[in-house]
C-alpha cells in the first residue's frame, strides 16, 4: 500500500463516488496532541479504515469482472469493425466460387473459413460477427430507451408521488402482468420486424421493471433525513432531485440496466428464433442463425453433411456474451449497493 | 444553477412584537386507517431571543408540530389549518418559493440523528457552503471562510482541515456540531431543534445543549427545543409546553411548570424521572397504559384513561386550556393538581379501588 500523502491540505484528487478516503487523518491526530475530546480518533481504527477504503476499485471488482469486460469489449469491437475486417459477405453464397475464398455448403471449419459454411454456402464466422450487430444494437438501444423513459418516470413518481405515481404504477403493472415474451411477440406481430421495431418493443417490455426499481430507490432515498434537512435549508425540489436523489439512484439503475441488456439480447434471440425479429434473408442475427441451424441438429447422423458450428457458433457467442454481462452486473451491484458496499 | 439572492425581508420592524405566533394549529394526516390527528389545536407565542421547550412522549405530535410550524410537511395527504405568523409574515399561506426563501435563511432546523441528517457521500464543507452560496449568493471563497468560522464557533477543532472530510469520519457529537453549523449558517432568527441530543451520550449531549444555549444568546435567536427529556428543558428553556396526544396540556415558564404543576400528566412525567436523591433500588414510577390512538381520540380528556384522578366528567368533557393566577401558566384539567378538587378526586378513586379489592 502506498504511503498516504503527508500534506493534509493537498486537494483530494482521487475521490471517485466517495470510495476513496480523505488523506491520512491519523497523521493529523498525531501532529496535534491537544485536540478536543470529540476529535480523538483511535489511530489504529483510522488506519484500518483507510486501508479498506484504499483498496482500488479495480481490485475489488475482481478478475471475473475484468475478463468479462474484456470479452464484452472484444465482441463490441468486432461488431463495429465488421465491415472493415477481411470477411466475406454474410448474405452471399460462396458455393460457386473457386479457390480458397470459395466454400462448399455445410463445409467444416478450415483455415480460410474458420467456422466453416452453412448449408447455403455462407461463411459462418462472417454471419456470426455481422449478426452480433443486430443483437448488440437491439440489446443496448432498447435498454437505453427503457432506462430513459422508465428512469425518468420512476424518479418523478417516487419523489412527487400523487396521481402520476398511481397512474404510472398501474401502467407498469399491466405491462408486468404479461409474460414478457408473449407481450413482445404480440406487439411485434402486428407492428413490424425491422431492427427499430424490435428495439422499441423490447424497450416497452423492459420499461416496467426498470421503472419499478428506480421508483423504489427514489422513495428509499427521498425518505432519508438528509433529504429533509436539505429541504429545510430551502432547496428546491429540482435541486434535491439533482444533487441528492438522482446520483444515488443511478448506480442501481445502471446495474439493473446491464442485467436488462442481457435479457434484451436473449429476448431478441427468442423473437428471432420464432421468426418474429429481423428476417434472416436480409440480416443475420444470433437468434435467427440458431433458428436456421437448429433444424440441422436433427439431420446429424443421417449422412448429409452438417456443419455443427452453424448452430453452435451463435449459441456460444450469445451465451458467453450474456454470461459476461451478468457477471459484470453482479460485481457492480456488489460494490455500488450502499447497503453491502463499503460505505 | 447559479446562486441567487432571494431573501424575503420578513424581520419584524418592532422588536417588541413576538417573533413567532402560532394560533390554533392543526395538522392531520390522511392515512388508510383514517385521519391521524398529530397536532390538534396548538397555540403559543415565542418572543425574540427566547426559547421554548416542547416536551412529550413518542407520538405526542411534537416533531410534527415543529415541522408544521416551519411548513416542512410531505407534499401530499396533509391537512393543516390554523395560523403561523413569523415576524409578521404568515407561513401558513406562503407559497413554496416563499417558504424556501425562509428555510435555512430565517428558520433553521436541527435534526435528531446527526449521522442521518448529513449526506454520507458529500464532503461536509460543501454541505455547509451550499446554503451560504444559495441563499446569500456568497462567492466560493467567502463561503469557505464563513464556513470555517462557523465550524470553529461550534467547537470543531481545526476546521480548515476538517472542511474536506466526509461525515463518516466524524463522531456523533462532531456530526451534531456540524449539523448545528449548517442550520445556523445563514444566521436564522428561529431555530427548531428536534431532539438534538437523543442519539448522543450524556456528556456530549450536555456539551451540545450548552453550545446551543451559547449560540442562541450570542445571536439573539429564538429556539424551539423538542424533546422527551424534562432534564433537557429544565434550566435551559424560558418556557415549556407539555404535549399529549397532539394537544398542549400545560404551558408555563419552565420554573413555574416544575414548581407549580397543574396537569396530572406533567406531574406523572416529573414523577417518573429518576433522581439521585432516591434510595438505591427505588422502583421508578411509570405512567400506566399507552397514549390514545391518534385516529380515534377520546371525547373527553385525552389523558383520562391513564390518570389517577380521573372522574366521570373527565371522560365525557374535554377540559379547555385555562389560565392560573399567573397569566403565563396555562393547563388543561378539570381537577388540577394541588387543588382541593384534585385531592377529593384522588380520595374517591382510592376508596373505589379499595372497595373493589375488598
Amino acid at each position: 500500500m502506498p504511503e498516504p500523502p503527508a500534506d493534509p491540505g493537498a486537494p483530494p484528487g482521487g475521490a471517485q463516488l466517495g470510495f476513496e478516503m480523505e488523506s491520512a487523518p491519523h497523521l493529523i491526530t498525531a501532529a496535534n496532541p491537544e485536540m478536543n475530546v470529540f476529535a480523538a480518533v483511535l489511530p489504529g481504527q483510522q488506519a484500518t479504515a483507510a486501508q479498506k477504503g484504499r483498496t482500488s476499485i479495480s481490485k475489488r471488482l475482481g478478475p471475473a469482472f475484468w475478463i468479462s469486460a474484456g470479452w464484452m469489449l472484444f465482441v463490441i469491437v468486432l461488431a463495429i469493425l465488421a465491415g472493415v475486417l477481411p470477411l466475406p459477405d454474410p448474405n452471399n453464397s460462396l458455393a460457386g466460387i473457386s479457390g480458397s475464398s470459395g466454400c462448399l455448403p455445410s463445409a467444416s471449419p478450415s483455415l480460410s473459413h474458420l467456422l466453416g459454411c452453412d448449408e447455403n454456402g455462407r461463411d459462418v464466422l462472417s454471419r456470426l460477427i455481422f449478426g452480433s450487430r443486430v443483437s448488440l444494437v437491439v440489446g443496448f438501444a432498447s435498454i437505453a430507451l427503457a432506462l430513459a423513459v422508465g428512469g425518468a418516470a420512476g424518479v418523478v413518481a417516487g419523489y412527487i408521488r400523487g396521481a402520476f405515481d398511481s397512474v404510472s404504477g398501474i401502467v407498469a403493472n399491466v405491462i408486468l402482468a404479461y409474460p414478457y415474451l408473449v407481450l413482445g411477440l404480440a406487439i411485434v406481430t402486428f407492428w413490424g420486424h425491422s431492427e427499430f421495431d424490435v428495439t422499441v418493443v423490447i424497450a416497452i417490455v423492459a420499461v416496467a421493471p426498470l421503472f419499478r426499481i428506480v421508483r423504489a430507490n427514489t422513495i428509499a432515498f427521498s425518505e432519508r433525513d438528509y433529504v429533509l434537512a436539505t429541504r429545510a435549508l430551502g432547496s428546491t425540489r429540482k435541486r434535491v432531485l439533482q444533487t441528492l436523489i438522482i446520483p444515488d439512484v443511478i448506480p442501481a439503475a445502471i446495474t439493473y440496466g446491464l442485467v436488462g441488456v442481457a435479457l434484451a439480447i436473449t429476448g431478441e434471440g427468442a423473437l428471432s428464433f420464432l421468426g418474429q425479429s429481423v428476417p434472416p434473408t436480409t440480416t443475420p442475427t444470433w437468434g435467427n442463425m440458431i433458428a436456421e441451424g437448429s433444424t440441422l441438429i436433427s439431420s446429424i447422423g443421417s449422412g448429409a453433411p452438417v456443419n455443427i458450428w452453424e448452430v453452435l457458433g451463435p449459441a456460444v457467442a450469445m451465451f458467453s456474451f450474456i454470461l459476461a454481462i451478468n457477471i459484470m452486473g453482479d460485481r457492480l451491484r456488489a460494490i455500488l449497493d450502499v447497503r453491502t458496499g463499503a460505505l | 444553477m447559479s446562486p441567487k439572492q432571494h431573501i424575503l425581508d420578513v424581520a419584524p420592524t418592532d422588536d417588541d412584537e413576538p417573533l413567532l405566533v402560532v394560533e390554533d394549529l392543526t395538522t392531520y394526516f390522511r392515512t388508510g386507517r383514517g385521519l391521524v390527528k398529530s397536532v390538534d389545536g396548538v397555540s403559543f407565542t415565542l418572543e425574540r431571543g427566547k426559547s421554548l421547550g416542547v416536551v412529550g412522549e413518542s407520538g405526542s405530535g411534537k416533531t410534527v408540530l415543529s415541522r408544521s410550524v416551519m411548513g416542512l410537511l410531505p407534499h401530499t395527504n396533509v391537512v393543516r389549518s390554523g395560523r403561523v405568523t413569523f415576524g409578521g409574515f404568515e407561513i401558513t399561506s406562503a407559497s413554496p418559493e416563499q417558504l424556501r426563501s425562509l428555510w435555512g435563511a430565517q428558520i433553521g432546523m436541527i435534526f435528531q440523528d446527526p449521522m442521518a441528517a448529513l449526506n454520507p457521500v458529500v464532503r461536509i464543507g460543501r454541505q455547509i457552503t451550499e446554503s451560504l452560496r444559495y441563499h446569500l449568493a456568497m462567492p466560493k471563497k467567502d463561503a469557505k471562510e464563513t464556513a470555517v468560522a462557523l465550524l470553529r464557533s461550534v467547537g470543531l477543532a481545526e476546521p480548515e482541515l476538517r472542511f474536506g472530510w466526509y461525515p463518516h469520519q466524524f463522531s456523533g457529537g462532531m456530526c451534531q456540531r456540524i449539523v448545528i453549523a449548517i442550520a445556523l449558517a445563514c444566521g436564522p432568527k428561529l431555530v427548531l431543534a428536534d431532539e438534538p441530543t437523543t442519539g448522543l451520550d450524556v456528556t456530549v449531549s450536555a456539551q451540545i445543549l450548552d453550545l446551543l444555549d451559547r449560540l442562541r444568546e450570542e445571536r439573539f435567536m429564538s429556539m424551539i427545543m423538542v424533546t422527551h427529556d424534562l432534564g433537557v428543558v429544565s434550566g435551559r428553556c424560558d418556557d415549556t409546553a407539555v404535549m399529549y396526544a397532539g394537544q398542549v396540556v400545560e404551558k408555563a415558564p419552565t420554573s413555574v411548570l416544575f414548581k407549580d404543576t397543574k396537569m396530572p400528566y406533567t406531574e406523572a412525567l416529573l414523577r417518573s424521572t429518576p433522581r439521585l436523591s432516591n434510595a438505591s433500588h427505588t422502583r421508578l414510577p411509570t405512567i400506566p397504559g399507552n397514549p390514545p390512538d391518534p385516529v380515534n381520540l377520546p371525547a373527553g380528556c385525552r389523558f383520562a384513561a391513564r390518570c389517577q384522578y380521573a372522574q366521570p366528567k373527565c371522560v365525557e368533557d374535554q377540559p379547555p386550556l385555562v389560565q392560573t393566577a399567573n397569566p403565563d401558566h396555562w393547563y388543561r384539567c378539570w381537577f388540577p393538581v394541588g387543588t382541593p378538587e384534585n385531592a377529593e378526586a384522588l380520595a374517591r378513586n382510592q376508596a373505589l379501588t379499595a372497595g373493589a379489592a375488598v
